[in-house]
């Protein structure tokens, strides 16, 4: 189904099943513990052997020497992988980095070697008689010292190049009010709870994978690249991944290992990446040093805007592209974006849930709330004179819709803005002092081409598959609730298979695009499916309405199931995009609104309240995507407050590489948190008039927390995260 | 080992910087793995098992029972996804010896309740939603169930007001004790929920 034109009423828009806030089709599963995730599956392939990787010590150079005569001794042990026994490997194109090093070592923790045993024990006592020499050269590390020597992004990605609308550089110094900072961010690191993990079998020349993959078809073809095979000999299986949030977005070395081993052990192995080797071995959220101009008239109209981002990675990686909401986000005549690229040798920056938004508008959003004092306005105030419904670079081409200024008028009155005091350090309650923040949420929504299979069998239950997966983002649920609209029965009726390679190619989970397109990609599917239903039926498909297990046209009602007597019907479509997002510019909202309260005597910062307004077209299903937002804004809540990987300059590693030392939100970092979503439907994103949530919560939602403190404090912190070494020495006096 | 050994030892480890130098080269030759047996009950079900003595109740559970409902997450009592109940008590299962629960009681999140008939605390959480991915919600499960139990026995918590009188079950309280579980996909609000929804059904 190709969607070129605006969305007009279609089966879904009856809200009988889409919309409603249903509970997880796979929820009975994942609370019992029977949802089964990449390293549970005993009982899919016999003789399972266990692999235990040994990264590498030093961030770059080479590998003088490897023994590995002890470890081939030692008890349990089967086979051990290492680059030479490997042979040659290519590099997927979506990885940086190569995942087995050797003898070039390109980043610290970078696998080296597998080591496979009968147990998971000895495969981890023989890992540690891997004996390495090495021979390491000088690696850069600091992005702050080398900044200078950033470069523009290469390749012809367009949404990399400098932009400059006007003249930015005579606006902003002519300007009546001026703000020029600079804010930056810290690397930061996915932390998913479930560790990449794979179980691989080889049946002959046939590879079968169950992995914790974001992308499945991605996962196939970088996995053929990088072996050499092809793809149809691969299979990929993914139905339950325990946390993504961009991580698990790319084939990583768990994968590549565990076929590795498999290939040497001449059994099925399995491999978790043991959870003190993940932060360095795999992607992290590149840090950030961001430059931001504003120039505005006396009266808050926004002259001049400029955003500036440096950020590093490995050579061939790219940019972190935080200066991509300010292109769209306000109003202005003269604008300028630019982003710089410096080389660095830590492990490979990628991306992290909002990738670009998040730490661009930890940065943005702080200057809006500076640039509002300097105007003495409300920062809502500032924003609304500053809101615009075209793309302030192109005027002709409009929003698809964009409810920014009601997003902050309806969570204004929720929260009670009015009650907070323009001036930092007044409020006050007990031994906290008591600020309130806000920030624009802002992210862009983005469409991908996805593909479903669906059929009806003859008890009448309507089976969907696709290679679409579920993250925690509620896939199964709202793809269920999809076909059981669309088809006319109840949600139980709806089997939902997803993950698999053997399935039809769906968008994949990521860039918050996977909620609307793959339930774009099962409307498609199931149009074809009612007509298929309606021919067997003998029913003109123009009339026949699905309602209730029945086939409505005119005067005659026929059971659904009653299509199927004869054999099941199946119907696979994918949907695909015109030009719809071109034309219009489709993004997301919101408006957080955060309380915090800051001790006086220690500059501990508590949050007290958290509420999100957002405006992100149909929300298919209130309650997952509810649970979306309130888990984004509790890592946003991670960036604003803890979360920071401490760079080791001189070895070139991210030193808290576990969940002792690489800090995040815990239970009683976190209070009741309030999300509402604004009546919205979107016919120009797809047929299901829905847009992406996912990422929309993380974004802005830092920049409130650090506003609220600031509204507290009076100590404006430009640099996260905001821990209190930064505050206490500025804090207003505790008497 | 006696304490005259525990000492010895301690002072080889004090040695251990100087040593490494020297030791390269020629590791270790490490012999056969040291088996025992230990025998518990998990679920009600009685086990004798021969294991590996470095064998985690974790890994017992999961690799050799193929309980697989117990999450690893970090392997390193950092995460709290391996929450299980031994005798009544939660403990992070990575962090125990599988040969140190000789005739313990181990309840799993299978035991607690199963797809048909879910544990009271195990369908308030997919009403609430208290979860997203799944891979922290069976550990999260076993400690709210524990922290209910806890508060009733009234053991107090660092935010506890009155360390002598009856607890009260408090969103603070809750959040205070369910601090050791993390969940990165951030349900912590709707989980409060869910336990504050089982608490009060319980009086």
């Amino acid at each position: 189904m190709k969607f070129d034109k605006p969305a007009t009423d279609n089966p879904i828009d009856r809200l009988q099943v889409v919309g409603q806030p249903r509970d997880r089709i796979d929820g009975a599963r994942k609370v019992t513990g029977t949802a089964r995730y990449a390293y549970e599956h005993h009982d899919v392939a016999a003789n399972q052997a266990y692999g235990y990787v040994v990264g590498a010590g030093i961030a770059k150079g080479r590998i003088a020497s490897i023994k590995l005569d002890a470890a081939r001794k030692a008890p349990g042990v089967l086979a051990i992988v290492t680059a030479k026994e490997a042979g040659k490997l290519n590099k997927g194109k979506r990885n940086t980095a190569r995942l087995l090093a050797g003898p070039e070592i390109e980043h610290y923790h970078q696998a080296v070697a597998l080591v496979v045993a009968e147990s998971f024990e000895q495969a981890r006592a023989a890992a540690s008689l891997v004996e390495i020499a090495y021979a390491p050269t000088k690696g850069t590390f600091d992005l702050k010292k080398v900044k200078d020597s950033g470069k523009k992004p290469e390749g012809d990605d367009p949404s990399l190049d400098d932009t400059n609308v006007g003249d930015f550089p005579g606006a902003f110094e002519s300007a009546q009010v001026k703000l020029d900072q600079s804010y930056t961010t810290p690397d930061e690191s996915h932390a998913m709870m479930e560790p990449h993990a794979t179980l691989a079998a080889w049946e002959g020349e046939r590879l079968t994978l169950w992995t914790s993959n974001q992308m499945v078809a991605w996962g196939v073809a970088d996995m053929a690249a990088t072996l050499g095979i092809s793809k149809d000999n691969i299979r990929i299986m993914s139905p339950f991944i325990g946390g993504g949030f961009g991580g698990k977005l790319f084939l990583r070395s768990d994968v590549l290992l565990a076929a590795l081993g498999a290939r040497a052990a001449k059994r099925p192995v399995k491999v978790a990446l043991q959870r003190p080797l993940m932060i360095n071995n795999t992607t992290h959220r590149p840090a950030t040093i961001q430059r931001i101009r504003i120039g505005a008239t006396r009266e808050g109209k926004i002259t001049a805007i400029g955003h500036e981002s440096w950020s590093g990675d490995l050579p061939g990686g790219g940019p972190e592209v935080a200066v991509q909401q300010t292109r769209l986000l306000y109003a202005g005549a003269n604008r300028m974006t630019a982003m710089r690229l410096v080389e660095l040798d830590l492990p490979e920056g990628n991306a992290m849930r909002a990738p670009g938004e998040a730490p661009g508008l930890m940065a943005l959003e702080i200057a809006m709330d500076e640039m509002a004092e300097k105007l003495s306005l409300d920062p809502i105030a500032f924003r609304m004179l500053n809101d615009t419904q075209v793309d302030p670079e192109k005027p002709e081409r409009p929003f698809s819709m964009r409810q920014l200024g009601e997003c902050f008028r309806v969570g204004a009155e929720r929260f009670g803005w009015s009650r907070r005091q323009a001036r930092p350090g007044t409020m006050r309650d007990g031994h906290g002092l008591i600020g309130f923040g806000v920030a624009a949420a802002f992210r862009n929504n983005i469409v991908m081409k996805s593909g479903a299979r669906v059929s009806l069998d003859s008890q009448g239950i309507v089976t969907v598959e696709t290679d679409m997966t579920d993250i925690g983002t509620g896939s199964y649920t709202i793809i269920g609730q999809t076909a059981a609209e669309m088809l006319g029965v109840d949600l139980y009726k709806v089997v939902v298979r997803l993950g698999d390679s053997a399935f039809p190619v769906s968008a994949g989970s990521g860039g918050q695009w996977g909620g609307n397109s793959a339930t774009a990609g099962v409307y498609a599917a199931c149009v074809k499916l009612r007509e298929a239903v309606a021919q067997k039926l003998g029913i003109n498909s123009g009339e026949a309405v699905f309602e209730g297990g029945d086939v409505k046209a005119g005067n005659r009602s026929l059971p659904l199931a009653s299509a199927a007597a004869s054999g099941p019907l199946t119907a696979e479509d994918t949907i695909e995009y015109g030009d719809l997002d071109e034309t219009h510019q489709q993004s997301t909202f919101g408006a957080h609104f955060v309380e915090v309260s800051v001790d006086t005597a220690t500059a501990e910062t508590r949050i007290r309240r958290m509420l999100a307004v957002c405006a992100a077209g149909r929300i298919l299903n209130p309650k997952t995507a509810r649970s979306q937002v309130i888990g984004a804004m509790t890592m946003g809540a991670g960036a604003a407050l803890m979360e920071e990987l401490a760079v080791d300059k001189r070895r070139g590693f991210f030193v808290n590489h576990d969940l002792a030392g690489y800090e995040v939100p815990v239970h009683a970092d976190i209070p009741h948190q309030d999300v509402i979503f604004l009546d919205e439907t979107d016919p120009m994103s797809s047929p299901m008039k829905a847009k992406g949530v996912g990422e929309l919560g993380i974004c802005g939602v830092g920049a409130a927390i650090a506003n609220a403190i600031y509204n507290a404090t009076g100590v404006r912190v430009r640099d996260y995260p905001i821990t209190l070494d930064k505050l206490i020495r500025h804090m207003p006096d505790a008497a | 080992m006696n304490r005259r050994d525990l000492i010895a030892a301690a002072g080889a480890c004090a040695a251990l910087p100087s040593m490494v130098g020297a030791a390269r080269g020629q590791p270790v030759p490490i012999g056969e793995p040291v088996r025992a047996s230990v025998s518990f009950r998990v679920n009600g079900a009685g086990h004798h098992l021969e294991l590996d003595t470095r064998t985690t109740l974790l890994d017992a559970l999961r690799e050799h029972l193929k309980l697989t409902g117990t999450k690893k997450g970090c392997d390193h009592g950092q995460c709290g996804a391996c929450t299980v109940l031994v005798d009544g008590q939660r403990i992070n299962s990575c962090l125990t010896l599988a040969v140190m629960n000789q005739g313990s009681e181990v309840t799993t999140i299978e035991g607690l309740g199963s797809v048909d008939n879910l544990h009271p605390m195990q369908a308030a959480f997919v009403k609430h939603d208290g979860f997203q991915c799944g891979y922290c919600t069976p550990g999260q499960i076993c400690s709210a169930v524990a922290v209910l139990d806890e508060i009733k026995a009234g053991i107090p918590s660092h935010v506890s007001a009155d360390l002598e009188g009856a607890m009260a079950v408090s969103e603070a309280e809750l959040r205070e004790r369910m601090s050791g579980n993390i969940c990165r996909c951030g349900a912590y609000s709707n989980i409060v929920e869910a336990m504050t929804d089982v608490a009060g059904r319980q009086g």
